[in-house]
Order: C-alpha cells, then sequence, then structure tokens
C-alpha cells in the first residue's frame, strides 16, 4: 500500500466517523422533529418579507377581530387565515415577522451569554483554586440577582429598544453557563490526556482550546439551547409587562400582552403566538437534547 | 554507577497543602520526602511501591509538570526548572496507565499521533506522514485505524498509540506509570514485549512505576522501592529479587500471590493499615509495620547505607546505628 493512500475514503478504511454521525442523526426521533420544527420557524422569519401575506403593521378599523379560519363564523374568511387582532392588523403576518424578534433575541443573547459563561466556567474549573474562587464569587452574586427584576429595573431605567433587552438578558443569563462549564472542565482536566498535552509542551490556551473545549462541547450545546428558549421566554414577559419590544413592532410576547384584555372573549388572540411560543421552545429543547444524545463518545459504535 | 545519567533527582521534596475543613489551618502533605534517584542511559529503573506512596509524584515532577516544592531535578545534567517546557518534551514522555483516559476521545489516532509533531513547530510537515507510519508500524498499529476514533480500538491497541504518540519525537526517556495494569492480562506480555523491543530499537531509557513484581522482574535493571514518600532501598533487579534487604522490600516480595491457589493468600506481616500520610510516624515511617522494629527505630530516621548494587534505609544494617541513636 502506497504511503498516500490514507485518505478517508480508501477501501479497507472503517466507515468514516461522519457517516457514522449521520446515522445516528437520522435515527434520534427527537432530534428530527425539532430540528424541522425549529428550521420551519426560522424559514419563516428569514423569509418574512415574502411569504407575510400583508403588512404586520397595517391597521383597518372596519376588519378588527375577525376570527381564524377554523372558526364557525361569517366573518372567517381565507384572506386572514388566523384572524386579525383588535386593531384590524393580519394576525398571519404579526406572527411571522415576530418570529424574526424572537429568534434574534434568542440567538443574541444566547451568543453573548454563552461566551460571558463559558469563559468564566472553563478558566474556574481548568486553574481551580484562587481563580476557581473569584469565579464563584461572580457566580453566586449574579444568582442571587433575580433576573427579570433586575432586567425591568435596567430597561426602564435605560429605555427598551430591543438592543437593551438583548444586552440586558445576555448579561444576565450566562450562570448556567458558567455553572456547567465550570464542572464539565474540572472532570476533564483531570483525565490523563490533558496531562500527557502538558507533557508534549502544548501552551495552556493549546489545552483549553483544543483538548478540555472539545470535550465540553455536548454540555455546552445543551445549556445553549435551553438558555436561548430562556432569553425568548424572558423577552416575552418583558414584552407583557411593557418593558421589552414596544409597539406597533411585532413580537410574540407582545402580541399576548396585547390580547390580554380580550382573553375571555376572543381567546384565540393568546392561543395562538402562545401556541407558536411553546413549539418554538419545545422544538429547541429537542433539538438540544438530540444534539448531546448524538454526540456523546460513549455512544460511539 | 559510572554512566551518564538521563535524570537526575536530587534531595526533592513535594509538600501539597491539604486542607482538614471549614476554618481550619491547612496542613502540610509530604507526598515526596527527600528522594535521591539517578536514571543512567539505557537503564529500566523500576519504582515499586504501595499505592500512595508517592510513586506518580515524583514522575510527575520528573516530566515537568509539577515543581518540587524542595531539591532539583536535572534533565542531561541541566536543572529542569531552567529548560522550557519544548526542551523537556522533547527528552521525557510519560506513557499513562488508563488507555481510555490518556487519548482524547474527540480526536482520530491521526491526530493523536501527530500532535507532538504539530506542537514542536516540525519544519518539514512533508516528512510527518512517513513518520507517523513508521511509528504506528514500530508499535504494530494497523494502518487502517489512521482515521478512527479511539473509542473504536481495543486497549492494548490504544496503549500503542499512547506509546506511538510518546515515541514519535524520539524522547531520551519514557515514563511508564503502569503500563499495563489497566489491560487485560493476554494484552499485558504484548505491551511489555513492544517495549523491551522499543528500547533495544531505539536506545530508550525507561522509568517504570508498577504494582507488578512479575513485570519488574522481567524488564527492569535497577528497582528503587518507595515507602511514604521515601526510597528505602535501591538496588539492581537481580540482588532485590534474592536478597531483599529492607523489611519492607522482604513484605513487598512475600505479598507476591502464586498460581497455586492451595498455597492461600501470602502473610505478609504488615498488618492491613497504611499509615496516614498527614501523620507520618516518628523515626523510621515503617516502623509501626516492622517486623524487625527495634526500640530505637520509632525516635531516629534511618541514614541511606550503601549495599551491594545501591543502598538501604533501615537501622538493621547501620552498624553505628546505636550510637548515633544517642547523639
Amino acid at each position: 500500500m502506497a504511503v498516500n493512500d490514507i485518505s478517508p475514503g480508501a477501501p479497507d478504511m472503517e466507515p468514516s466517523p461522519r457517516a457514522l454521525l449521520r446515522r445516528r442523526v437520522f435515527h434520534h426521533a427527537g432530534l428530527v422533529i425539532g430540528a424541522s420544527v425549529l428550521i420551519t420557524i426560522v424559514l419563516m422569519a428569514l423569509l418574512a418579507p415574502y411569504i407575510a401575506p400583508h403588512d404586520p403593521l397595517d391597521q383597518v378599523l372596519d376588519r378588527r377581530l375577525i376570527p381564524p379560519i377554523w372558526f364557525d363564523s361569517d366573518k372567517a374568511t381565507w384572506t386572514f387565515p388566523l384572524g386579525t387582532d383588535h386593531f384590524g392588523r393580519d394576525y398571519l403576518s404579526r406572527l411571522i415577522w415576530g418570529a424574526r424578534i424572537s429568534l434574534m433575541i434568542g440567538v443574541s443573547a444566547m451568543l453573548i451569554s454563552g461566551v460571558i459563561g463559558t469563559t468564566i466556567g472553563v478558566l474556574a474549573g481548568y486553574f481551580g483554586g484562587r481563580v476557581d474562587m473569584v469565579a464563584n464569587f461572580i457566580i453566586t452574586t449574579r444568582l442571587s440577582m433575580p433576573v427579570v427584576l433586575v432586567a425591568l429595573a435596567v430597561v426602564s431605567m435605560v429605555g427598551s429598544s430591543l438592543t437593551v433587552v438583548i444586552w440586558v438578558l445576555g448579561l444576565l443569563i450566562w450562570d448556567r453557563f458558567a455553572v456547567v462549564m465550570r464542572s464539565a472542565t474540572m472532570q476533564v482536566r483531570n483525565l490523563d490526556f490533558v496531562a500527557s498535552a502538558q507533557a508534549l509542551g502544548c501552551s495552556t490556551a493549546r489545552i483549553v482550546l483544543s483538548e478540555i473545549l472539545p470535550n465540553v462541547a455536548n454540555h455546552l450545546i445543551v445549556v445553549a439551547t435551553i438558555e436561548m428558549a430562556h432569553a425568548i421566554l424572558l423577552e416575552a414577559a418583558l414584552s407583557f409587562l411593557g418593558l421589552g419590544v414596544q409597539p406597533p413592532e411585532p413580537s410574540w410576547g407582545l402580541m399576548i400582552s396585547e390580547a390580554k384584555g380580550l382573553m375571555f372573549f376572543d381567546a384565540w388572540l393568546i392561543a395562538i403566538p402562545g401556541t407558536a411560543l411553546f413549539l418554538l421552545v419545545l422544538s429547541i429543547n429537542l433539538l438540544g437534547d438530540g444534539l448531546r444524545d448524538v454526540t456523546a463518545p460513549d455512544g460511539r459504535n | 554507577m559510572s554512566g551518564e545519567a538521563v535524570i537526575e533527582v536530587r534531595d526533592v521534596t513535594r509538600t501539597f497543602m491539604i486542607s482538614s475543613g471549614f476554618m481550619k489551618p491547612k496542613r502540610p502533605l509530604h507526598a515526596v520526602n527527600g528522594v535521591n534517584l539517578r536514571v543512567e542511559r539505557g537503564e529500566v529503573m523500576a519504582l515499586v511501591g504501595e499505592s500512595g506512596c508517592g510513586k506518580t509524584t515524583l514522575a510527575r515532577m520528573m516530566m515537568g509538570l509539577l515543581p518540587p516544592s524542595q531539591g532539583t531535578i536535572e534533565l542531561g545534567g541541566k536543572p529542569i526548572s531552567t529548560l522550557d517546557r519544548m526542551t523537556v518534551a522533547r527528552t521525557v514522555q510519560p506513557i499513562f496507565q488508563d488507555p481510555y483516559s490518556s487519548l482524547n476521545p474527540r480526536k482520530t489516532i491521526g491526530s493523536i499521533i501527530t500532535l507532538p509533531l504539530r506542537v514542536q513547530g516540525d519544519r518539514d510537515p512533508a516528512t510527518w506522514e512517513k513518520r507517523v507510519h513508521e511509528i504506528m508500524e514500530l508499535v504494530g498499529l494497523p494502518r487502517r485505524v489512521f482515521n478512527n476514533y479511539p473509542n473504536q480500538l481495543s486497549g492494548g491497541q490504544r496503549q500503542r498509540v499512547a506509546i506511538a504518540r510518546a515515541l514519535i519525537n524520539r524522547p531520551r526517556m519514557v515514563i511508564c506509570d503502569e503500563p499495563t495494569s489497566a489491560l487485560d492480562v493476554s494484552v499485558q506480555s504484548q505491551i511489555l514485549n513492544l517495549l523491551q523491543d522499543l528500547r533495544a530499537e531505539l536506545g530508550l531509557t525507561y522509568l517504570l512505576i508498577s504494582h507488578n513484581l512479575a513485570v519488574v522482574e522481567h524488564i527492569a535493571t535497577r528497582v528503587a522501592v518507595m515507602y511514604l514518600g521515601r526510597i528505602v532501598e535501591q538496588t539492581d533487579t537481580a540482588s532485590l529479587f534474592e536478597s531483599p534487604r529492607h523489611p519492607y522490600s522482604k513484605a513487598l516480595l512475600s505479598s507476591v500471590l502464586t498460581p497455586d491457589p492451595t498455597l492461600g493468600v501470602p502473610d505478609t506481616h504488615l498488618g492491613a493499615s497504611f499509615p496516614n500520610p498527614l501523620e507520618m510516624p516518628s523515626g523510621c515511617t515503617f516502623h509501626p509495620r516492622c517486623p524487625k522494629a527495634m526500640p530505637h527505630c520509632s525516635q531516629v530516621a534511618p541514614r541511606p547505607i550503601p549495599a551491594p548494587g545501591g543502598h538501604v534505609e533501615c537501622h538493621l544494617y547501620d552498624e553505628g546505628a546505636p550510637t548515633y541513636a544517642q547523639s
């Protein structure tokens, strides 16, 4: 056999790890369902200008409160499949545009908190001792602050906008990242392959990035999805309280908030954005669990 | 004792501060307590002793992973603290006990074996492939596992990967921390023979840490017996196995299980308890368990006595003991 025969496709190789991974992914029901729902919502958000049938901000008062088409009502029409709200705005269009805001807040807040929390957690777990003590102090300080209360206070002081909400949430919800990454790093740090990387002369940065991080990544993915769902729910809560996204922007939390006065008369006004929120959060969590299952090295082969 | 020393350990002590609970002062634990060890080129120096006697701590210091609290470790005549980590890495490499935790489960075998080359910034990446194939052939790994992950290999194959990674940069010295104890009995001898062959082929020096005295007798040229952070006897393998001097060495040798079940479990006279290293016994640290303890053993620490092939630290062999005990 020639020396340059080493390639992933060489005939006497074991099945490539990528093929094995693909097989595991498609055999995991939760992962497939979660991913497809999430992809649908993401596509909906990205293509909002093209697929939304009406302008989400267009108020027409003589078509107020048209019920969705599955209601047995004369007013229900295919022009407004999900009906209209109390200002006569098309509910389906608002739902489609609202997905943008929910996802944007979820992803951005998750990224900000992920960077902060992972840095603190990995450093604490890797170095231990004094570094760990300081990190623990910071984590405990953060845990002692009620998220919604602090977010409300900050937002009411500096004013509410999408950017403010993203930063406030991102700077507040990194605690789970830090706690999980810290304990995961501590476990990996004492394994022999870290010692052998040290004995090979690897720098600390290299050990953290290429030996530790890949081995805690499956915990990271799970926490990232949980925190993304968490951020989306917190945004909905802030919007509901009137301190998140400001009207007339369409946000799912804001839609629930605006419909609360009509809750007992037209319950679908709350049920539709509520269901959308539920599906989004559920699909993100299913995806996270599924990713953890298929990437765990123990399950290989 | 005339050869060139690859590594020389001089009066090395390593103390860990152990916290004994909330608001209580930390207490020192002397994991390694004044050890002298000289490993010469081409030797296989075995380090034996009970769990917790400081073997692994000593090995970690010799790899430069842990600085000694006191004393110096010299690598090829230069103190290890003055060498940069790349030089140390090129000279000393470890092989760990458990091949299941010594390989990063997220990396392919190929990237594990080439890591030393990448870390050392080897000048000629074109030769890497050739070198990897050479070393894989040398340690007996089939080429098809190149793209596999560690969990697709057996324990013996994993240990071969660990050996290949340690040897690809051709270190002068390899520290084997119980290289076979996590493996199946049938694989142990393969790995030991491989280590033997590689030593002859590459001119390596080994420090072999082991519980298994049969392994030590099989491949070691010299043996150091460690007890509670000190080397109590150091001699060549033949004299240790024929006539152990220190009572602890005798107990270790008599504790070996025989294949004949009718002989029962050997009686070592050691008693069950390993002393608490936080509260070291006074005098000779072995005296509470020693069948030949004398009155002054509990008061005076023994000094190293030259013995054929090495030295022994025991009052039994110290003719001047009673007098210097009084002084």
